[in-house]
């Protein structure tokens, strides 16, 4: 049975219009039509924070957001992060601290600590923690991604 | 892909109740960080959907003018726990909203979806519960409003008729006016996890003695559950150590914890008489009293 609607959205600051599959996941339609593919497919039921983009600003597992939900939203995945080819402060960040191994749950944590920094909010080493624990890596480099949010978050507060 | 075969997407209350009474296979769904999850497992199969993300203010957090707080069933656990409302009148639900999932997982799951499911282990049921909450659902004919200590009906059952949706949740001013409390989720991992023990602990004090306490658990039977004997024989008992001990040997008696792959019977009934007397010992520090000992 097929079964299509029409849904606009804007991704990276640019306007979509699209027929979407009404089973498909947000995930799948940014990845397989629109060929966002930093935004990375991990464990599909919204465990590992691979998927993570930011909707409306606030990071959300993609891969359990249906795709007619995306409608007159504003989605941000990893390409939309750099401008005019310059790293963004979270990306330099985790450039510097050595924050990227494998690099697949790298897309998602650099949107979940661009959401922090966009907050404006001031956060503790624990709730720094906190914030970014809907993040799997599997390469054990938890302490460097930790240091890259904190020295990205200081720096915004000095 | 999931196997769903229709979404409706109402933009009023109305609607959706129309469409829920026209057609009584449409499945609710709120953030989906359940249900897409079961469609995902293939627990859910040919899902015919009605999605309340459409309809707008379902996920409002209100202070009334007589202090009665009514919370949207829309409203996420990013949001309860961002609000300054809850922060201020109902801190433990606003710890136990941050105690749930991850950060992604609480801007999208709402807290209508966790007490509609009816999971026992859902984070905000036993705290609810302790503030003696209460559900305001609107069908066809009308509004009703339960206790949500009448809601849960046995292992992922509510009482939620078809062709009803819940609205808000509401809280009372005497249901946390002069109290303090406490939410102590225990699992494995500190996040991303299913609680293995919930105890939510709401009291009040006067001149060193309990005048209320109300203590409520999930995971720790069938339904989350209140610790009535507990509660009773704390009443107008003297804060002190012994007293909470007490009360923690109490609580287990309410449950009716069993063996599960996540925790055997013996070492869940531990866990409710310590960390109640711990839930208990926090409620009173908050509120203002001293520091008993360790358990």
């Amino acid at each position: 049975m097929e079964n299509y609607e029409n849904i606009s959205m804007e991704v990276n600051g640019k306007a979509y219009s699209i027929e979407v599959d009404i089973r498909e996941s947000l995930l799948e339609v940014l990845r397989n039509r629109l060929q966002f593919t930093g935004v990375k497919q991990g464990c599909s039921v919204g465990e590992c924070g691979a998927c993570t983009v930011l909707i409306d600003g606030l990071p959300v597992d993609s891969c359990i957001y249906l795709a007619v939900w995306a409608d007159g939203k504003k989605i941000t995945t990893i390409e939309g992060v750099s401008k005019d080819g310059e790293l963004s402060k979270v990306q330099q960040a985790f450039v510097d601290e050595g924050a990227v191994q494998c690099g697949f749950c790298t897309p998602g944590l650099v949107l979940t600590a661009t959401s922090l920094t966009d907050s404006g909010r001031e956060y503790s080493d624990e709730e720094i923690k906190r914030e970014i624990s809907g993040h799997l890596c599997r390469c054990t480099g938890y302490n460097k991604i930790f240091n890259a949010v904190k020295k990205v978050l200081d720096d915004k507060q000095h | 892909m999931f196997d769903i075969v229709n979404i409706e997407k109402p933009d009023s209350l109305e609607t959706a109740l129309k469409m829920l009474s026209h057609n009584p296979d449409l499945k609710i769904i709120a953030g989906g960080t359940d249900l897409l999850i079961k469609m995902h497992n293939g627990t859910l199969e040919n899902a015919a959907l009605l999605s309340l993300r459409k309809i707008p203010g379902m996920d409002e957090i209100r202070c009334l003018d007589d202090g009665t707080i009514t919370i949207g069933a829309m409203a996420t656990f990013a949001g309860i726990f961002r609000s300054s409302i809850i922060n201020e009148h109902l801190p433990v639900l606003s710890e136990a909203a941050v105690s749930v999932g991850g950060p992604q997982i609480r801007n999208a799951a709402t807290i209508g979806g966790n007490i509609c499911n009816g999971a026992v282990s859902a984070d905000s049921a036993a705290t609810l519960l302790a503030y003696d909450a209460e559900l305001r659902i609107l069908g066809t004919e009308g509004a009703r409003t339960v206790p949500i200590r009448e809601f849960y009906a046995g292992p992922g059952k509510v009482n939620l008729k078809p062709a009803e949706i819940l609205t808000h949740v509401v809280i009372h001013k005497t249901g946390y006016s002069n109290t303090s409390g406490c939410y102590i989720k225990y699992s494995n991992r500190k996040a991303m996890d299913i609680a293995m023990l919930g105890v939510s602990v709401v009291c009040k004090a006067e001149e060193g003695r309990f005048s209320d306490v109300r203590i409520a658990l999930g995971v720790a039977a069938p339904v989350p559950i209140r610790c009535g004997e507990a509660e009773d024989y704390a009443k107008g008992k003297e804060i002190s150590y012994e007293t909470m001990k007490e009360i923690g040997i109490y609580a287990v008696k309410a449950s009716k914890a069993r063996d599960s792959w996540r925790a055997s019977k013996a070492y869940r009934e531990h866990l409710i008489e310590i960390l109640v007397f711990r839930a208990l010992k926090e409620a009173v520090i908050r509120g203002g009293g001293v520091h008993i000992g360790e358990l």
